[in-house]
């Protein structure tokens, strides 16, 4: 079977791949594409590490085929960062050590961006619920937690 | 994996040919959030794969003249929860089909693959039975409706017939006093299976129920309409006796599976608990409280 072309929008920017039709999104993404943040975890839509958005809506890229990226716009943890300027997560992670061995930390990050776009203003609740889809080898839960309110809260405040 | 073909076409028609001509090769892909695991896992190796999202009426939801919706087989919970009114309408079947997976799996998965997965288990079923949605399903011999609750067959396996396609499900308009609720229990608070899931949809006047339907999922080898407890409940002004009634009629349907999650007795006796709090809250939401 001939490899499939697919036209694309990933991080903003127009793309075009060649891919099997059985290759997952993270399998393009990871290989093809080069952008490795997105991890592989478990490959079975449990663990979230693979995390991206498929026109704003947070899926696993393990549990969607890199075909059906066609015509749609996806993003990245590449894409989270303006240049050198980290997003005020990713800033906000770092400074209160939300993270141990950082394989669940890219897919944590591209919730927690889906989640305060969506809700600016999260209770922990809520904040718990919607990371429920991330798992954290490292029991790192808390500390994400606070990282993820506290950001929200001095995003609120610009 | 071997030779897959891949196919998006834009019409029901170009699908449900693609669909019929490969044959049991051939794997519908609505959000895939169950057949990519299972191609992964090795369970299934299909030749060809349909996507029916390039499909409007597969994606679409709309409030039909009468007030009742269409919802498209393939719209996800995702999607179902950002319409400004279905939620408002029918909040039962937006908390269950909001109750699968995770919130990246909601933003792929369908109410159509969570039944034509057959689980009898699938959250947002118990709820759609309690809606009375009828789901319109189209093959090579036309299009026919079928009630959702005579699509399960048993576990993994449905009623639709070879090359036949879920297009959409059906709810009915409301009237006043009505509304619904699902509740499930699993042994942690998010991302498990239903041990026991029941969805309960009322119509109140006056302080009295005028009608009612009970699903109850996770207990059976399918998802049931559970008739004698809805009986119980028309007529009540939802008392003590009638919902002891209503939850001893859905303790007797369970066939369930004695497993890790829960044992025969267990899933049993949590059918009529989960009854009485469910109509609870279809009743509190009906009245506008």
């Amino acid at each position: 079977m001939a490899k499939v072309h697919v036209t694309t929008t990933i991080n903003g920017e127009p793309m075009e791949f060649l891919c099997e039709p059985s290759d997952t999104m993270l399998d393009a993404l990871r290989g093809t594409l080069n952008l490795t943040g997105s991890k592989e975890g478990c490959a079975s839509g449990d663990c979230g590490a693979c995390s991206i958005t498929l026109d704003d809506r947070l899926v696993c890229s393990c549990l969607m085929l890199a075909v059906e990226s066609e015509g749609h716009e996806i993003r990245t943890i590449e894409g989270m960062a303006q240049g050198d300027k980290l997003h005020p997560l990713q800033q906000k992670f770092l400074e209160m050590a939300a993270l141990q061995c950082g394989i669940c930390t890219s897919g944590m990050l591209v919730a927690s961006d889906a989640l305060l776009k969506k809700n600016p203003d999260p209770s922990e609740e809520e904040v718990r619920f919607w990371l429920a889809g991330n798992l954290c080898r490292c029991t790192g839960y808390d500390k994400i937690v606070r990282a993820v309110m506290e950001t929200a809260a001095e995003m609120r405040a610009q | 994996m071997t030779e897959l073909r891949y196919l998006a076409p834009d019409t029901l028609d170009e699908a449900i040919g693609a669909f019929a001509k490969a044959g049991s090769a051939a794997r519908i892909l609505a959000g895939g959030t169950d057949l990519l695991v299972q191609m992964r896992s090795g369970v299934l190796k299909p030749g060809v794969i349909v996507d029916i999202k390039k499909i409007p009426e597969m994606t679409a939801i709309e409030q039909t003249a009468d007030g009742g919706f269409r919802i498209g087989a393939a719209v996800s919970g995702m999607a179902l929860a950002e319409h400004g009114k279905f939620g408002k309408i029918w909040p039962g079947v937006l908390e269950a089909v909001n109750l699968i997976g995770s919130k990246q799996v909601q933003g792929r998965a369908s109410a159509g693959g969570n039944l034509c997965n057959g689980s009898p288990a699938g959250d947002s079923v118990p709820a759609m039975v309690a809606a009375g949605a009828v789901v319109t399903v189209q093959g090579p011999n036309g299009r026919r409706e079928m009630k959702v609750e005579d699509v399960p067959a048993g576990p993994g396996r449905t009623n639709l017939k070879p090359g036949e396609i879920l297009v959409s499900f059906a709810l009915p308009p409301r009237p006043p006093g009505s509304s619904d609720a699902y509740l499930r229990m699993i042994p942690r608070t998010e991302m498990d299976i239903a041990v026991v899931g029941v969805g309960v949809s009322l119509t109140i006047k006056d302080g009295t129920v005028t009608s009612a339907r009970v699903g109850l999922g996770a207990v059976a080898p399918t998802v049931l309409l559970v008739e004698d407890a809805a009986k119980a409940l028309i007529g009540s002004k939802l008392d003590d006796a009638a919902l002891a009634k209503a939850a001893a009629a859905c303790s007797a349907a369970c066939r369930p599976i004695d497993d890790k999650r829960g044992t025969i007795a267990y899933r049993t006796k949590v059918a009529g608990v989960l009854l009485k709090r469910t109509a609870g809250i279809a009743a509190q939401r009906a009245q506008g409280k």
